[in-house]
């Protein structure tokens, strides 16, 4: 029906002037300044990743002189290369070891907090969750700084800066995506099928452990793969509660590196970062789809029925 | 079995209605014991407090102590009776003042975040409205390539444009190829426009998500009706448009600039001591030996600075949600 009334907007302006002056008289038409926007950012937005990771590929030392292809930065080079220089392997398996840990306790810990505060309204819950989602805006530099000063002073002798510094910090930091995540699920689901699954029978800690953790398994996927894509960019936390180089991820790696002069390596470093990211996006993605599938074909109390089986 | 006394919700029933939050409450206390959710909570809440806000508190006890005059740790001081506000007095004196070394970072991170985030905003806000109005059946693609910069991490992104600006880089020989500018400029000689750009390249993804956002929600018939009712387009946008995204924009300005008052990597990687800002401060003074209380007072100082942005983003979504469910 408004597409009619487009067409008739259309029809009805008049066809002179500028094309800016065509389009703030009538915006229901083909906007095609618009459109020429809009991909022009998107070109901005995305081309120059992508000459990075091309540069990966380069033969030379150069990352802006392209001296044909080849595969030295990623494995060729013996000292050089990303998969051969032991101190960017040794980041590699940080990275990922911070990531999966820092995944591991942020998401149980996120999601029994949203389900809290999905079924518990007293005024300690509301300020629990406002000191939540002000550690989400608080700028990273202010978290970093401060927990380097904690471990530093109070925790002097008690926490050490190394991998279990960042992995606190990283779990402070990461802890409030899980939340949003889960909550925004259980406000689609409602209290329903607990309250039917305890008219079945079921005690409220089987009615939350069949019936709604399946619920939520959507979500709780989608915010693994979230943590752990996110985890895998930081930087400035990890940084500041690195100690020896041996603690330092990729990130960390990749910064130090573009401050100084970086081969094509870094370029693989960071090609490297990106491609675990969009994995870990992708399976989450993937497996979200399988969940959410099976609910949306009517399936939604599966937990439920399970129970009854059972 | 008490399945009888109350019906037991169909799989396929309709999510909740809105503002339902009463009987939810109500039948949540007939079926579990008072501690059973609040326990629940308890682990994040606990993490919170001693990971969030007790380092808070260090800060605020490192920024008012004092620091070991001859291995220059700092001495924190716990107890608010002893506080000392030498060093916070010493770092206001480095802002205003006779002898006000920082006052030129302080003033060029509120210039570089104002014009970084007006940027986002001019190039954000057309790009959000296409999409939202104009997407159509690409819609799906174009928010594909919205959210993409998202998992590119920030370091990645802002290190493949300095790898296009170097004296031999892509920037320098298209400008060279087109006969702008035959010599190869020195981009990342501290240049701030280098760095107000790669500001707003790094953040523009989170202003434009929540204006597209903003613009999608809004009721397509009110427009129709303001052109119905006579009112020109421009008058249509300006006053149906415009005031019914200002929500949307302003806390997308909000969410880019936060971050913007806090960086010090953008700067470090595309400029020089000439373009530092506030985060570069925090960041050269934590690590400097002798200067802990000063990185206290410093990042005290951010912290007061973006209180009311952070307040006022936090009750705008709060309202938000409290109006859609």
């Amino acid at each position: 029906m408004s597409e009619i009334a487009i067409e008739r907007g259309a029809e009805r302006s008049t066809e002179r002037g500028s094309g800016l002056g065509r389009w703030l008289r009538n915006p229901w038409r083909r906007p095609v300044f618009l459109a020429g926007f809009t991909w022009a950012y998107l070109a901005w937005s995305i081309l120059p990743v992508l000459i990075a990771i091309l540069f990966s590929f380069n033969a030379g030392r150069s990352r802006s002189v392209w001296q044909g292809f080849s595969m030295r930065w990623w494995t060729g080079d013996p000292n050089d290369a990303l998969f051969h220089d032991p101190a960017l392997r040794q980041a590699i398996v940080q990275s990922l070891r911070l990531s999966f840990i820092t995944m591991i306790i942020a998401v149980p810990l996120g999601t029994m907090f949203a389900i809290a505060l999905d079924r518990w309204h007293g005024r300690p819950a509301k300020t629990a969750n406002f000191g939540m989602l002000f550690s989400f805006v608080m700028p990273e530099i202010i978290l970093g700084v401060s927990l380097y000063l904690l471990f530093t002073n109070l925790f002097k002798g008690f926490v050490h800066l190394g991998t279990g510094a960042q992995l606190l910090g990283l779990i402070t930091f990461q802890l409030s995506y899980p939340v949003i995540i889960v909550r925004a699920r259980l406000l689609t689901i409602g209290p329903e099928y607990e309250e039917a699954a305890m008219d079945l029978g079921a005690t409220p800690g089987q009615a939350l452990w069949r019936a709604l953790l399946p619920l939520l398994f959507p979500a709780i996927f989608a915010s693994f793969a979230i943590t752990f894509a996110d985890t895998i960019d930081d930087f400035v936390t990890v940084n500041y509660l690195a100690s020896t180089a041996a603690s330092q991820p990729l990130s960390v790696k990749i910064y130090s590196a573009a401050r100084g002069s970086p081969t094509p390596a870094v370029n693989a470093a960071a090609t490297f970062m990106l491609i675990s990211t969009m994995m870990a996006i992708g399976v989450g993605f993937l497996i979200y789809r399988v969940f959410s599938r099976g609910q949306r074909s009517g399936e939604a109390g599966a937990g439920v029925t399970d129970f009854v089986n059972a | 079995m008490a399945s009888t006394v109350q019906e037991p919700a169909l799989p396929d029933a309709p999510p909740e209605p809105k503002g339902s939050k009463v009987a939810h409450e109500e039948s949540s206390g007939v079926w579990y014991p008072k501690w059973y959710w609040p326990s629940f909570a308890s682990p994040a809440t606990i993490w919170l407090a001693i990971f969030f806000i007790l380092p808070l508190y260090v800060v605020l006890s490192v920024a008012f102590g004092t620091s070991d005059p001859i291995f220059g740790a700092p001495l924190p001081v716990y107890e608010p009776w002893y506080w000392s506000s030498s060093s916070f007095v010493h770092v206001i004196g480095r802002f205003f003042g006779a002898a006000a070394f920082w006052q030129p970072a302080l003033l060029r991170t509120f210039v570089f975040v104002f014009l970084a985030s007006l940027l986002c905003l001019l190039i954000g806000f057309p790009v959000a409205y296409y999409v939202a109005r104009y997407g159509g059946k690409h819609k799906g693609l174009y928010l594909l390539l919205l959210v993409a910069p998202f998992w590119i991490s920030y370091l990645m992104r802002i290190f493949a444009w300095q790898s296009l600006l170097t004296s031999d880089g892509i920037v320098n020989s298209i400008l060279r190829i087109l006969h702008i500018a035959p010599n190869p400029i020195d981009w990342l000689s501290g240049k701030p426009i280098t760095v107000i750009l790669a500001l707003v390249y790094g953040y523009i993804p989170y202003l434009i998500l929540p204006v597209y956002a903003g613009i999608d929600r809004m009721n397509v018939s009110l427009l129709e009706a303001g052109r119905d009712l006579g009112a020109s387009p421009w008058q249509t946008f300006r006053r149906v448009t415009l005031p019914q995204s200002k929500q949307a924009i302003l806390a997308g300005l909000v969410i880019v600039s936060l971050p913007m008052f806090g960086d010090y990597y953008t700067n470090d990687l595309m400029g020089s001591p000439k373009t530092s800002m506030f985060g570069n401060l925090i960041d050269k003074t934590i690590t400097q030996q002798g200067q802990g209380p000063r990185a206290g007072s410093l990042v005290l100082i951010l912290m007061v600075i973006l209180l009311i942005p952070m307040a006022y983003y936090l009750r705008s979504t709060r309202r938000a949600a409290e109006g859609e469910g």
